[in-house]
């Protein structure tokens, strides 16, 4: 029998299998060893999560630390050095740590075959490798820690990078080891998409989430060897004195600055990408109505990912860099704002006239559309020439940039988690704490982050241990404010975790989901599917069952 | 929102500034008016059929052309202003800006010198040229809406036009390690008058040099810079070995026969007269060619030069 998605309803509800993927072998070896997706899924969750406290632990300390102008962390006073490794440790993990490998690794591991009707990813071996090339990073980026906190800034930009003192070439090899582990999930995703998509499904039949994630994979792919290159001749620089990078010996340090934002900036995407591809399938979800503009979101994915090769430019107006290629690069950066204003506008056309159910997920992808409405519109100052030459380096970008990377990727990442936790483990949470811990994350973010705007628009530098005191009420309630992040986090995560304490069994799909995750148990079986399914329907046709055609 | 505007300039880029600002907050009530109001209008109904709305190309094109539009318009705004920003005017008074780990020194156009303290006149126009001795530092006048990186081993510029008198601050803008937030200065614009009388004095750097704030700060230290700055150290050493001029080593206190063979005792008194007369008395065995320093050097450079010299005895 091949089951058949219909709309809307809760398909089939299957008692939750005796054997699924999580208790089909049980032992730390069979887990450590696993080439099962959604295995390695869970594992990079559970690593990712990790690093995002570690990360969020130090988050919480540049915070207290800049609470009052004496620094008292503790009773202790806290040193310029011992806050500058802060804010380093806390950028340098959260993005190569956290953001980066954290949709892609965990939740896209998890669902994207499920999706696309696969049993697995293209390459399961590969995936693997790409888990425990992450757990190798991850280790030399805290052993850096151990030998000498860096306190380079997590851009490591040079002369100051290659002269000052600290685990500087380890972090870099962390960096490096990394971006395989990236790079490998992203050919691993690509090759899926193209190989493994259900019989009967085209590539306007995928997911949404499958277009922005694929997008994001191109990206990983392409990019991510830019990164690899900077930061090994960085590495022989301080190591070898090669004189690339340093005038002393002879180098550019703005040349450090293009290879380093060729990559990070379509890594801005790399972390943003499958945040609004995660926002793609709630809304419609749990709006109970097909997507609107399904092939302008699929298509302004491709374009978002193509444009985000080309921007780079704008990190470095005030670099040095030719005021022509300043002028260029703010002209192109306004290109990036067509894209994301197509999918916010579609979105929102997509609930109009919906049938909304705010059940915790879509508190996320609500809360994702204000806060990426404040991160993307504050991102035109910054495109704008004559503004962008007050404001940066200040935190007005520190805001600007927290608002996309935290306000709406971690947003929708939490809203993803929410959505698909049922599916992953077989059990609901508690909704009315999840609702609970939406409205604090919304609360606590936007405490912390909007009177960052304000210092930044009256020029409070960033990366700065002291300030003026004009600056102290405001930096007092942005500490309060990342205090209610906490908080909001933590109950995130005790309601999740109190879900397998004391379960209530998920049914298959307890969203009314329309894709294919949704038609198979929950938690799924080790191989995904009983039989290989056929999708008969278009993605996210909420119309009952029989009016809709094929497609 | 933002600090007091400095220049003129700085009111153009606040307008832009604000148009932005305004333009957000429309965009971003189109935004969240309507993602409240749907959720509220739609909640959950059970037996609720949803519309089956799959595009709209007109739509589609409105949300794309629009925005697009709108994009181009505040490229230029902000384009005009940057033209604004990077060209000085050719008259502007050039100051020479030297960054490193952590603090900043200004040169002006006669060579008088200050560290952290930043004196520039009333509207006119000041160019800084930067450049960095260590890592990369940035300048920053929050007031006069100007930031630049400073780039070692090459150089940056950056200009305006102070119209406001009195006292603001620069800082700096890129992280340059452990004391990159203190790295910070006073700016103060003065009259012409007042301008005048401080380039006179050559700047406040000599300060630090008398008031024993430091012990490494003397005024013998003082007179060694000058000793290099003015390029005393071409002609004359102070290691003992002879050149154009006489050793300064050992020479305080003695007495020198002179080419007329009398003898003088090198005090304070020779010693000035040296740099002010230089052909008077000169040293048996030098030719008279060493140029007059009148004018050239100021009170305090002279102090320090005779505390420099008395210090080799």
């Amino acid at each position: 029998m091949e089951p058949v998605i219909t709309a809307g309803t809760q398909t089939g509800h299957h008692p939750r299998p005796e054997k699924n993927y999580l208790n089909e072998t049980t032992t730390v070896w069979s887990w450590m060893t696993t080439v099962d997706h959604k295995r390695i899924g869970i594992m990079y969750l559970v690593g990712t999560l990790g690093a995002f406290m570690l990360g969020g632990i130090f988050a919480l300390l540049v915070r207290l630390v800049l609470l009052t102008p004496d620094h008292k962390l503790f009773g202790l006073q806290v040193t310029a050095e011992g806050y500058n490794r802060l804010f380093t440790l806390h950028g340098a993990i959260m993005v190569f740590l956290f953001i980066i490998p954290s949709i892609p690794g965990s939740l896209t591991n998890f669902v994207l075959p499920l999706m696309l009707g696969a049993k697995d990813v293209a390459f399961p071996r590969l995936n693997l490798a790409s888990f425990y090339l992450w757990v190798t990073g991850a280790l030399l980026a805290v052993g850096s820690m151990v030998f000498g906190a860096i306190d380079t800034g997590w851009t490591f930009y040079t002369p100051y990078s290659t002269t000052t003192q600290g685990g500087v070439v380890m972090m870099t090899m962390a960096v490096f080891v990394l971006g395989f582990s990236s790079i490998f999930t992203g050919l691993n995703f690509i090759a899926t998409v193209h190989k493994l998509r259900a019989p009967g499904m085209g590539w306007f039949d995928m997911p949404l989430f499958v277009w922005g994630m694929y997008s994001t994979a191109v990206i990983q792919v392409l990019a991510t060897p830019v990164l690899g290159i900077t930061v090994v001749l960085l590495a022989m620089e301080r190591v070898l004195k090669i004189g690339i990078f340093d005038p002393k010996l002879g180098g550019d340090p703005v040349l450090f600055q293009h290879f380093f934002w060729f990559y990070s900036h379509p890594a801005v995407y790399i972390m943003i990408l499958p945040g609004m591809a995660i926002i793609s399938e709630l809304i419609p979800t749990f709006s109970k109505k097909t997507i609107f503009g399904y092939r302008a979101i699929a298509y302004s994915s491709v374009s978002l990912a193509l444009v985000s090769f080309i921007v780079w430019g704008h990190h470095m107006f005030i670099s040095g860099q030719s005021q022509l290629a300043t002028v260029v690069f703010s002209a192109l950066t306004f290109l990036v704002a067509i894209p994301s204003g197509i999918k916010v506008f579609n979105w929102l056309t997509t609930m109009y006239q919906g049938n909304i159910v705010l059940a915790t997920p879509m508190l996320y992808a609500i809360s994702f559309l204000i806060l990426f409405a404040i991160g993307g519109l504050t991102g035109i100052f910054l495109g704008t020439l004559s503004t962008d030459v007050h404001l940066t380096d200040t935190y007005f970008v520190v805001a600007h940039f927290h608002y996309v990377m935290m306000g709406s990727t971690v947003t929708a990442f939490v809203g993803g988690l929410y959505y698909w936790w049922p599916k992953m483990t077989g059990r609901m949470y508690s909704e009315k704490l999840g609702r609970i811990s939406c409205i604090l994350w919304f609360i606590g973010f936007n405490a912390t982050f909007l009177p960052q705007f304000i210092m930044g628009s009256q020029g409070m530098p960033r990366r700065y241990f002291n300030y003026l005191d004009q600056f102290q009420p405001y930096h007092a309630f942005s500490t309060v404010g990342s205090w209610i992040i906490g908080l909001s986090l933590f109950m995130t995560l005790g309601v999740l975790l109190s879900s397998l304490r004391k379960p209530m069994d998920a049914p298959d799909n307890p969203w009314g989901g329309t894709t294919l995750e949704w038609a198979t148990s929950s938690p799924p079986i080790t191989h995904n599917f009983h039989d290989q399914p056929v999708l008969e329907r278009e993605p996210y046709d909420y119309r009952p069952a029989g009016v809709s055609g094929g497609h | 929102m933002l600090p007091p505007r400095g220049t003129q300039l700085a009111e153009q880029i606040d307008i832009t500034f604000l148009g932005i600002y305004w333009l957000s907050v429309v965009l971003f009530l189109m935004i969240t008016i309507p993602a409240i109001y749907f959720a509220w209008r739609y909640r959950y109904k059970p037996g609720r059929v949803t519309p089956h709305q799959t595009h709209n190309t007109t739509l589609e094109v409105l949300w794309s052309v629009g925005p697009l539009l709108l994009c181009v318009g505040l490229f230029f705004w902000g384009l005009n202003g940057y033209m604004k920003l990077v060209v000085a005017p050719g008259e502007a008074m050039e100051i020479q800006v030297t960054a490193k780990q952590w603090l900043w020194t200004f040169e002006y156009p006669d060579g008088s010198r200050t560290v952290n303290d930043l004196h520039v006149p009333v509207n006119k126009p000041v160019k800084m040229v930067m450049t960095s001795e260590d890592v990369l530092h940035s300048f920053f006048v929050p007031n006069m809406r100007v930031k630049q990186d400073v780039v070692p081993g090459r150089y940056t510029q950056v200009w305006f036009t102070p119209i406001t008198l009195g006292e603001t601050y620069f800082t700096c803008a890129e992280y340059c390690g452990k004391d990159h937030s203190n790295m910070k200065g006073k700016l103060t614009v003065d009259t012409d008058a007042d301008f005048a009388k401080f380039v006179l004095t050559g700047g406040t750097e000599f300060e630090s040099y008398f008031d024993a704030s430091d012990p490494a700060k003397t005024p013998a230290a003082w007179g060694k810079i000058q000793y290099e700055r003015k390029g005393c150290n071409s002609c004359h050493t102070v290691d003992g070995s002879t050149s154009k001029g006489p050793t300064w080593k050992g020479i305080w206190g003695s007495m020198v026969t002179l080419n007329d063979g009398k003898s003088v005792l090198v005090d304070e008194d020779y010693v000035k007269e040296s740099m002010m007369q230089p052909t008077a008395k000169v040293v048996k065995g030098f030719d008279p060619v060493m140029p007059t320093f009148q004018g050239l050097l100021r009170p305090h450079e002279v102090r320090g030069l005779v505390a420099y010299i008395e210090s080799l005895k």
